[in-house]
């Protein structure tokens, strides 16, 4: 047996792309600090390229994996990998523009920042590929830990280093356990590989070991897609960092934590038994508690973190079923119109940065635009027309909870849908009142692109849900 | 052909948004024309009793079998006429006044969004497509009555959408019920099974819920409150799209979806439906009688009015169901009209004030005088005009209602609503008196305003002549409504 194995470079091109392209931003601007300007071309440069190497690769085979021993692989290429990565590249897109002008405006380093951002998302990409859980971890903790200082960079704001330091503890613990359970799988099946240890898993006995080692790696992941009870970090970090670190908090980082479970729970189908009901009280939980705090919050920020929350229970609900395809659904949803929220309150904040409810009174006379574009986000998420997209992600999440044999969760989710409304609806309401005094807005174009992008793909998707259903894999 | 209903108005709306200010309100008046016609080329092609026509069924979103899937029947047909007729005159009345604060491009493309969802519900053959066009309603009519309505406008839009967004939401838990009931969204296929499959207690429980969305909407006492400040506030224009077409989408939603999807859970309800529905005639009759504003008291009447509807509902009889289309469709003209006028006035004495106006509008201006007081005797239901056979009918439907339903209640209620006509009778005999007899006011024997000009005329007498037709020939909707009313209780 050969230990010099053959790299499959096309395979895992995507993440290697951003990797450079993380490396380049750091060097850019060591080399020509003038060259600041370019950082957020070169990204989002990165993130196309990246883009391009992922279809190429897919172009010339579908399937793919590297690291291989056997049949098995510790990086794969398949439907859900290209599916994430392609994923994480557009979002990468958005999340850049937006930072481009906070970054200036709050005096970041611009190539710390964009180099932490563009490593955090390598990560990212080699989560969507890793079967193997090292890799899954290593990848886990690529994504964290440039978090951790992205959220503390704003180092004038004695805010965000509390920020920076409760979601530093959180992230360390919720890595010990994940690695805790981690070893007692790779223990009870004598495998590290996905694969592997879904086959030790079905072969063996019932072990309540086993049962424990899943249940943990679950609580680990709880904690990264704020899950509740995993879920205090989430409002204080959101509300401490800038708002695009919030935005790239909420959608990115939560996206590779749920791509992480999906993961560890395909592979842990023979315990399906001992976590399906854990995952579905999780959500039932995560709704209604994220939904409940959401209703009496009077800063934006911390009503979308609220906000967000809850949303994450709705995605977390077809894991308990489980069926992963409208979760992937789900989540493609969410973060169109997430980003979209986040984007006008970046564009809000930009310009009044207390972000409490009041600041947003009177905005559609202030800038009509934006006004209508958060308004319209807000219904996505609240999943009303005309925010279709929302309510198609909703129903498609509320179908597999039916067809699941979960018909409580999904009266559960129901109810929450109701309940969200009033949060959703009464920020929306604020927009259109009319303020003390008309200041016009001005939304910085990179910002306003984003948020552009944002609604231009919810808008389209809602009239053509197909487009993004029809890529999702396990979505009939 | 029912695609078009649906695609012409969006591009309508399109156009006219990126149209020049000054070619929008005659882009209306086409867009809407077009629609109008192409309305009475369904009505003249249309087979009496063949069920659904005119369909269009496609793939719309796979991943849950929604479908796009549009068609009319006998129960839908009169209320897209309705639609596009008055969608029609409200354009045409743009051309007359826009108030403030003009911008008539805005204007005419809200109007035109507004139709797209107005046709789509009563098009609609697949519950989540429904219920999108059911919202897509809201946005418009909210920047219509938040931008161009009275002084109080803000509060009455924002109260007009978190009631109506409520009601929706509840609505939709309805609807979710049924999918997760049967695991269809096909209208046809579940009105064909008449609840075959879905639990008696289900059935209750998503029927409760469609109650109080769709009598949200209706609106059902006491689920009615958002509707006196939206009709006041709003724009002339506003207000008859309100009580002629957007009232009509909750009673329409009730007979579409809730009767014969859910029979069982129907039958447990009726008597609540029936209880309320009385209760807001007479209500509203009262309400009417302490009215000072000339558009609160048309828009309380409605509240009446819409109970006899709502009453025929609840009868669960062929006769009472079509009492209640029969009323829509009336009351849909019958206010259109007084909206229309009840916006002259207010246009020419700048309030609806009853105390303010004083008496000697028919002195004044003889043309709307003459037609407010036929619009008024028209809605409290003089036999011979169209206000009449709906509420008859519907009174004749609770004296026999369905076999399993409690005669003695349904009779009680019939008594009750007979009350409510009477009261109805007193209000508007009360209000003429007050308006339209006694000598003009001091005040206003000066202004300058003509009385009522071409374009308003031409509105008023088309309605005034349909008021007529569907009065002395009630056949011409009955015998369109009767065969898709029966095919409802299968």
């Amino acid at each position: 047996m050969s230990y010099a194995q053959g790299i499959d470079y096309a395979a895992i091109a995507p993440p290697v792309v951003v990797a450079v392209g993380a490396a380049g931003t750091l060097l850019l601007d060591l080399a020509t600090p003038r060259a600041r300007r370019l950082l957020p071309v070169l990204a989002i440069g990165t993130f196309l390229a990246a883009f391009a190497a992922l279809a190429l690769s897919v172009a010339a085979d579908s399937r793919r994996g590297t690291f291989c021993t056997g049949t098995r692989c510790s990086y794969a290429v398949d439907d859900f990998t290209i599916f994430l990565q392609a994923f994480f590249c557009l979002v990468g897109v958005v999340i850049v523009l937006l930072c481009a002008s906070t970054v200036e405006q709050d005096r970041m380093p611009a190539g710390e920042f964009f180099f932490l951002l563009l490593t955090s998302f390598a990560g990212m990409l080699t989560l969507a590929g890793a079967r193997d859980l090292l890799v899954l971890l290593l990848a886990l903790e690529v994504v964290t830990l440039p978090a951790l200082v992205l959220v503390g960079l704003r180092r004038a704001d004695p805010r965000a280093s509390e920020a920076a330091l409760k979601f530093f503890l959180i992230s360390v613990m919720s890595t010990a356990i994940t690695v805790y359970g981690m070893s007692l799988l790779y223990g009870v099946t004598g495998g590290l590989q996905l694969g592997a240890i879904s086959a030790g898993l079905a072969r063996g006995p019932n072990s309540p070991v086993a049962a424990a080692a899943v249940l943990l790696v679950v609580a680990g992941f709880a904690f990264k897609v704020a899950a509740v009870p995993f879920h205090g970090w989430a409002p204080d970090t959101y509300q401490g960092a800038s708002v695009p670190v919030a935005a790239y908090l909420s959608v990115a980082s939560k996206a590779a934590g749920f791509a992480g479970l999906i993961l560890v729970l395909d592979a842990c189908a023979a315990y399906a038994g001992s976590w399906r009901p854990v995952l579905a009280v999780l959500a039932a939980a995560t709704m209604t508690v994220g939904n409940l705090a959401a209703l009496r919050q009077q800063h934006v920020i911390r009503l979308l973190a609220w906000s967000s929350i809850a949303q994450a229970g709705y995605i977390l609900l077809p894991l308990a079923v489980p069926d992963a395809g409208p979760a992937l659904a789900y989540l493609g949803a969410y973060a169109v119109m997430n980003l979209g929220a986040f984007g006008c309150a970046a564009a809000v904040a930009a310009r009044r940065p207390r972000s409490a409810v009041a600041d947003y009174r009177g905005l559609f006379s202030d800038s009509p635009l934006l006004a209508l574009a958060l308004a319209f986000f807000l219904t996505c998420l609240a999943g009303l027309p005309p925010g279709l997209i929302g309510l198609i992600a909703k129903v498609v999440v509320f179908r597999s909870a039916v067809t699941g044999n979960l018909v409580w969760l999904a009266v559960v989710m129901a109810v929450n849908t109701v309940v969200a409304l009033y949060y959703y609806v009464r920020l929306a309401a604020v927009l259109f009142e009319p303020a003390a005094g008309t200041q016009r807005l001005t939304v910085p174009a990179p910002v306003a692109a984003a948020v552009a992008m944002a609604a231009a793909a919810a808008v389209a998707l809602g009239f053509w849900p197909q487009a993004l259903l029809g890529v999702v894999p396990g979505l009939g | 052909m029912s695609t078009l209903l649906i695609a012409i108005p969006l591009a309508g709306c399109l156009l006219v948004a990126l149209a020049p200010e000054r070619l929008a309100r005659a882009l209306g008046v086409a867009v809407t024309g077009v629609l109008l016609v192409l309305a009475l080329v369904m009505v003249a092609r249309y087979r009496l009793g063949g069920g659904i026509q005119y369909e269009t069924d496609v793939a719309w979103i796979p991943g849950v079998d929604a479908r796009f899937h549009l068609g009319v029947d006998g129960i839908s047909l009169p209320l897209v006429v309705l639609t596009a007729l008055l969608s029609f005159l409200c354009a045409v009345y743009t051309l007359h006044a826009l108030p403030e604060p003009g911008r008539p491009r805005a204007f005419t493309s809200l109007l035109l969004a507004l139709e797209v969802g107005m046709l789509g519900t009563f098009l609609a053959l697949d519950l989540l497509l429904f219920f999108v066009f059911f919202e897509v309603v809201l946005i418009p009519m909210y920047f219509l009555i938040g931008t161009w309505g009275g002084g109080n406008r803000r509060y009455a839009s924002t109260k007009f959408i978190l009631y109506t967004l409520l009601g929706s939401a509840v609505m939709l838990l309805g609807l979710l019920g049924i999918y997760a009931a049967t695991g269809t969204l096909d209208m046809v296929a579940l009105s064909a099974d008449h609840g075959a499959g879905i639990s008696r207690g289900v059935q209750i429980l998503c029927f409760l819920a469609l109650f109080v969305g769709f009598g949200v909407k209706a609106p059902m006492w006491p689920l009615h409150t958002w509707l006196p400040d939206a009709h006041t506030e709003a724009p002339t224009v506003g207000s008859v799209l309100l009580a002629g077409v957007l009232l009509k989408m909750g009673t329409y939603g009730l007979v579409r979806i809730g009767l014969p999807i859910l029979p069982g859970g129907a039958l447990v309800l009726a008597p609540a439906l029936g209880v309320l529905a009385v209760i807001g005639i007479c209500y509203g009759a009262l309400c009417c009688l302490a009215q000072r504003d000339l558009k609160r008291l048309v828009a309380y009447s409605s509240v009446g009015h819409m109970g006899f509807v709502l009453l025929g509902i609840a009868t669960l009889t062929p006769i009472g169901v079509n009492a209640a289309l029969f009323a829509n469709l009336a009351h849909g003209v019958i206010t259109g009209l007084l909206f229309f006028l009840a916006g002259s006035i207010k246009e020419r004495y700048g309030t609806a004030d009853l105390d303010v106006l004083g008496g000697g509008l028919a002195t004044k201006f003889p043309a709307l005088g003459g037609l407010l007081a036929f619009a008024a005797i028209a809605s409290l239901g003089l036999p011979g005009l169209a206000g009449f056979w709906g509420e008859m009918l519907a009174m004749l439907g609770a004296y026999r209602p369905a076999a399993d339903l409690n005669r003695p209640l349904f009779v009680t209620l019939m008594v009750l609503a007979g009350i409510g006509t009477v009261l109805a009778a007193a209000y508007f005999l009360v209000l003429l008196r007050r308006l339209n007899a006694g000598a003009v006011a001091p005040r206003w024997r000066d202004i300058a305003y003509a009385d009522l000009g071409a374009l308003e005329l031409a509105i008023a007498a088309l309605l005034l002549v349909l008021t007529l037709a569907l009065g002395l020939y009630p056949r011409l909707v009955l015998g369109i409504t009767d065969p898709a009313v029966r095919a409802v209780f299968g």
